[in-house]
């Protein structure tokens, strides 16, 4: 069994050199340091089930402003740390004067994080041309320890979504999702999202979404009986997760694919 | 409850139990939506919830730690805890109770990672039967992993008394009140004590004898935290037996 729920200071390993994320080593063992899916293919990781989002240079994050302040907005990124965002940041020359116009205190922003130094000074970024104010469409939180899920094996699930619901879809790294289309591909996208954050420790989750998409586009016309939904429980508990190391790769792809404006 | 002639005979104490015998305990994870963890503890008849928020940003400000997180411990009793009404808001007992706590959960907690961050840990008593401040250390640590904090392990907690010339583990509140002495243990899974409080007297021999049966009942709670941590994502469980 290469995969297992494990709680804080579970012994994972005696092999320190595979120690990774989520794990600490102590006489030369490795334990887990969170809680969460333990897997030992290669690399002995933790993925945890729940925490804080902690920034890195480079994440694509969905950012709430929260002041205005002298040159600089500050910006909730949901982690433990503020976010700034400065005025030459902005894709054009503004004025300090007239920086509430172009983004105010409640505005919601597709941004970048450019760099974050050892004090956690939080530096963002809009100068690039998929980052931008969002305007319209809704924006939801999940997890963000469940994000590679959401985006799925190279991008795989995210992709069904935008097709399945006709939405524009933006995941930021902290957790936050933008949804823009049509208000019932909307809301069936708001719900296939915090379903997948209700089931991402279960396997075959993208399966499962799949179905659960299609039935909730069909459900006008025939109405399903609660049996079914048993089967279809049993029968998708077969299928095998995608391992961690993918699931890191997908991560990027996933992004890159949101970035190369692969959706419609 | 006037004092009791005797309150342990021939081996079971008041309510039934033998010495070495834990009060029941039911455990549950994630109880609160608002916070980023959460746990109800029953140990007897303590009632305890605990919450965790954080890490997150440090108000106010210079409180905060440019190297590591800080970790804040608020234990608080309901006013309606208590037969007689405690009055509220912090007094100096709970003032040290939250420090001690505190400084229970702290060496466990990775607090390096999160530098100028805070880590806030309330536990409310909704009802109270001796040992407070034990079930509020077991309900914290489970609050602190359901919130995802990376720790080295939990902690888990129970006190050690005498009455009557007889050592017994944790105490209710009779023999808490009319007993010789109570002492709180707190360790971590490997058994590193963080937590070692008396109250009245043992000799050198009680207190090993003492840690002893403290150590036993901790790594009892250990089970019974871990069980219940587990138990909040069963489905994973299923989906590890399948592959």
């Amino acid at each position: 069994m290469d995969k297992k729920l494990v709680i804080p200071g579970e012994f994972l390993s005696e092999n320190p050199d595979l120690a990774d994320e989520g794990t600490y080593v102590e006489d030369g063992k490795v334990f887990s340091s969170v809680m969460g899916v333990a897997s030992m293919k290669n690399r002995i990781r933790v993925v945890p089930l729940s925490g804080k989002y902690v920034p890195k240079p480079g994440d694509l994050v969905i950012g709430i402003v929260k002041e205005v302040a002298f040159s600089n907005w500050i910006v909730d990124i949901r982690s433990p740390y503020e976010g700034l965002l400065h005025i030459s940041e902005y894709p054009r020359r503004i004025e300090s004067e007239e920086m509430s116009r172009y983004l105010n205190v409640g505005d919601s922003i597709m941004t970048l994080i450019k760099d974050v130094d050892a004090n956690m000074k939080i530096e963002l970024t809009l100068n690039d041309q998929r980052l931008r104010p969002i305007r319209e469409g809704r924006v939801v939180e999940v997890t963000p320890s469940k994000v590679p899920r959401l985006i799925g094996r190279g991008g795989s699930m995210i992709a069904m979504l935008k097709n399945e619901t006709n939405c524009h879809i933006f995941v930021g790294q902290n957790g936050r999702i933008w949804v823009a289309g049509k208000d019932k591909g909307m809301d069936l996208a708001v719900r296939a999202i915090l379903k997948i954050e209700r089931e991402t420790h279960i396997s075959g989750l993208t399966e499962r979404i799949t179905r659960f998409l299609k039935e909730e586009k069909g459900e006008k016309i025939i109405e399903r009986e609660p049996v079914e939904q048993e089967t279809e429980k049993m029968e998708t508990q077969e299928e095998k997760e995608p391992s961690e190391k993918e699931t890191m790769e997908e991560k990027e792809g996933g992004i890159l694919d949101e970035l190369l404006g692969n959706d419609k | 409850m006037n004092k009791p002639e005797n309150l342990i005979e021939n081996g079971i104490r008041l309510d039934g139990r033998k010495p070495d015998e834990l009060r029941p305990i039911k455990i549950e994870v994630g109880v609160l939506n608002r916070a980023d963890g959460s746990c109800y503890f029953e140990f007897g008849g303590n009632k305890v919830i605990a919450a965790v928020y954080g890490p997150r940003e440090v108000h106010p400000r210079h409180m905060q730690k440019s190297t590591s997180a800080v970790v804040r411990y608020r234990y608080n009793m309901a006013s309606f805890s208590v037969e007689e009404r405690k009055r509220p808001g912090p007094d100096r007992r709970s003032i040290e109770i939250s420090k001690v706590s505190r400084e229970a959960l702290e060496p466990v907690i990775f607090q390096e990672y999160f530098p100028r961050s805070a880590i806030d840990i309330f536990v409310e008593v909704l009802q109270a039967d001796a040992g407070t401040r034990t079930a509020g250390i077991n309900a914290a640590s489970i609050a602190l992993a359901d919130a995802g904090i990376p720790m080295k392990s939990l902690v888990s907690s129970c006190a050690v008394g005498k009455i009557n010339d007889t050592l017994v583990l944790d105490l209710n509140k009779d023999e808490d009140n009319y007993g010789q002495a109570d002492m709180p243990v707190a360790i971590t899974k490997d058994g590193n004590i963080t937590l070692l409080q008396m109250d009245g007297h043992l000799s050198r021999d009680e207190f090993r004898e003492a840690l002893e049966m403290a150590l036993k009942g901790c790594e009892a709670i250990y089970e019974m935290q871990k069980a219940a941590l587990m138990e909040k994502y069963p489905a994973q469980l299923e989906g590890d037996v399948i592959e």
